[in-house]
């Protein structure tokens, strides 16, 4: 008997996990499906699900009206840049959170996180004021340095709970054995924590991949990157939805690949403290 | 070269005070362990000697350098943790290397260094290993290889053994008393386990609650303890302690006998008792006897005693082997 209830409900688990599963999915997949249809039919109601006339004409034309290459170049330096330069300062910051901790040290891992409450929007004038008076309006170490700043608490706090995890016997061990705070930091704590410093990479070249509202309002056509190349589709002619789906697929499609790839990595990196 | 002395140094994290102001002098190629219950400040002591913990106040002498405010790199020592402390993405060879590397040796000299140290350790075969592949006992050899490279001026042990079976500590043991006597460099070794102490120690430092309790020789400490804490810890089994008219009689607040220091008769005999659990190891015999003043006394005998619970004895004591304790518990001599 209690193998059966045991069964069901091993049925309705996975079915409902196949559910919301599909449901987060969908979207995604309805925007590639779109991509294919002509504007006609991809306003069609009721709208076709696998049988329509494939057309690769949207790709085409996005091609044509836009260099997606450029936007694409863009997207990598801007967020594989601001993620750069956020580990740089982050990992030293983590580093004397996590083993030479103040009494402050909580309330400034508290401070920092709050920042991340703050709406993007309320600081947006000052920021643009800033930028314009510096000449970083519209270029990519502009972008950089915005998202760097916007990514550092979350950086810093995913690097410090890594960290934390590392033994300090072993950093002091390193210690006695001669070893300086650039060489203890360089060949013990570092190659230590790859794979935290690496899921905290991915994680965060993907929020800057997809970070939309520094980089549509900062950027007009040199700096500007995927996002805008989306939002670019969206215009005041109206919305084409087919190209607009295209668009999104070609933005989306590198770092869907990527995110694939690494998310063993990435699942690993976020549940490090958690199940060990 | 490895003289440590350490004047009036004492620790205190925010308002509690771990160490008080303490002297010790640890001379040149001494086997010195601090032993003491857990909490008693051991760890502490080792750890502000390493560097690894900041002194509140007093001064740390190393070979006469004052290096009260060296960090540790600058100290020359070297430490052997509790948990090994390897670096877990690194071979064998590049942990033993480590300190060489940090020293600025060329490569050559370095993995002529290390491969000296392997072969006294036999870790020859294990070399390109990483230390997760590797047995305890193997890792902890890994780690006295790492400490050894570097010819420190002295080696710190925090409680290297406690992480091994029992066997293998043993066995330990007596690989770090040879490698003591091989090398001659100062020791300064840390543990709660008083017969690691006993056995390997040249000199003894007792703690509780951060104050030194006595110094001395194994022998020293376990003859002449200088109160009763010390007689309690030095020794095993347990030192007996007695209080009422039996330590009335001699002129003392409570007397002390050794378990190896009672004899044993089943006919007559100072203190009448029985026996409650006769514990048989084959070389030794421990009885836990109530005696009829309401004590409990433990004895313990040599070889096989034909002895079981329920049995009524009688223990006597050889007068010259009675400790006297006064009120504060302090030795009377």
């Amino acid at each position: 008997m209690a193998r059966a209830v045991s069964t069901r409900r091993k049925l309705a688990v996975t079915l409902i996990a196949w559910g919301i599963g599909i449901a987060i999915f969908f979207p995604i997949l309805w925007t590639i499906l779109t991509s294919f249809k002509t504007e006609a039919e991809a306003v069609a109601m009721p709208p076709s699900f696998l049988f329509f006339d494939w057309t690769l004409e949207n790709y085409h034309e996005v091609q044509e009206r836009s260099n997606y290459f450029r936007h694409f170049l863009n997207s990598v330096i801007i967020s594989v840049g601001s993620t750069l330069v956020g580990l740089v300062i982050a990992i030293p910051a983590a580093w004397s959170m996590a083993f030479v901790p103040g009494k402050r040290t909580k309330d400034v891992l508290m401070w920092m996180l709050s920042t991340k409450m703050l709406p993007p929007v309320g600081v947006l004038i000052p920021i643009y004021l800033l930028f314009r008076d510096f000449g970083l309006l519209d270029t990519r170490i502009g972008l950089v340095i915005v998202l760097t700043l916007i990514n550092l608490p979350i950086i810093v706090w995913m690097l410090y709970t890594y960290f934390k995890e590392i033994p300090s016997e072993i950093l002091e061990a390193a210690r006695m054995d001669g070893a300086g705070l650039r060489q203890e930091i360089l060949y013990v704590l570092t190659p230590m924590a790859v794979p935290g410093i690496a899921s905290t990479l991915l994680l965060n070249i993907i929020l800057a991949w997809n970070e939309a509202f520094w980089t549509l309002n900062l950027t007009a056509a040199e700096a500007a990157p995927l996002t805008a190349f989306i939002a670019s589709y969206s215009s005041p002619e109206g919305l084409f939805y087919a190209k607009l789906s295209a668009a999104s697929t070609l933005a989306i499609a590198p770092i869907l690949i990527l995110g694939w790839f690494s998310q063993k990595q990435l699942v690993r990196g976020l549940t490090f403290g958690a199940v060990k | 070269m490895g003289q440590i002395s350490l004047t009036q140094v004492t620790k205190s994290f925010g308002a509690t005070e771990v160490i008080p102001p303490l002297d010790l002098e640890i001379n040149d190629g001494e086997f010195v362990v601090f032993v003491g219950p857990s909490g008693c400040g051991k760890s502490t002591l080792l750890r502000l000697i390493a560097g690894l913990e900041d002194v509140s106040s007093g001064a740390i002498r190393i070979d006469g350098i004052n290096a009260t405010q060296l960090p540790p790199a600058r100290r020359g020592l070297a430490m052997v943790f509790q948990s090994y402390a390897l670096y877990p993405h690194m071979s064998v060879r590049k942990n033993i290397a480590f300190p060489l590397k940090m020293a600025g040796l060329p490569e050559d000299e370095r993995n002529r260094k290390v491969e000296a140290a392997a072969k006294v350790l036999n870790l020859t075969p294990y070399l390109e290993r990483k230390p997760g592949q590797l047995s305890g006992g193997q890792r902890q050899r890994v780690a006295i290889g790492r400490a050894i490279v570097r010819e420190p001026k002295a080696f710190l042990f925090d409680e290297p053994l406690s992480n091994l079976d029992a066997a293998l500590r043993v066995n330990m043991r007596l690989e770090i008393s040879e490698l003591h006597q091989s090398l001659k460099t100062t020791m300064v070794y840390v543990t709660h386990d008083q017969v690691e102490a006993m056995t390997m120690a040249d000199k003894i430092v007792v703690l509780q609650a951060g104050r030194i309790e006595q110094v001395g020789s194994p022998l020293d400490l376990y003859r002449a303890p200088a109160n009763q804490f010390v007689a309690g810890f030095i020794g095993s089994p347990r030192m007996n302690f007695l209080t009422g008219p039996d330590a009335d009689a001699l002129g003392a607040a409570t007397i002390g006998v050794r378990p190896e220091h009672l004899s044993l008769s089943t006919t007559e005999g100072r203190w009448k008792g029985r026996v409650g659990v006769a514990e048989h190891l084959g070389s030794d015999t421990f009885l836990h006897v109530h005696i009829d003043t309401g004590h409990n006394m433990t004895v313990r005998l040599t070889g096989e005693a034909a002895l079981k619970a329920g049995d009524t004895v009688y223990l006597s004591a050889d007068p010259q082997r009675i400790h006297r304790f006064n009120a504060n518990g302090l030795a009377i001599a």
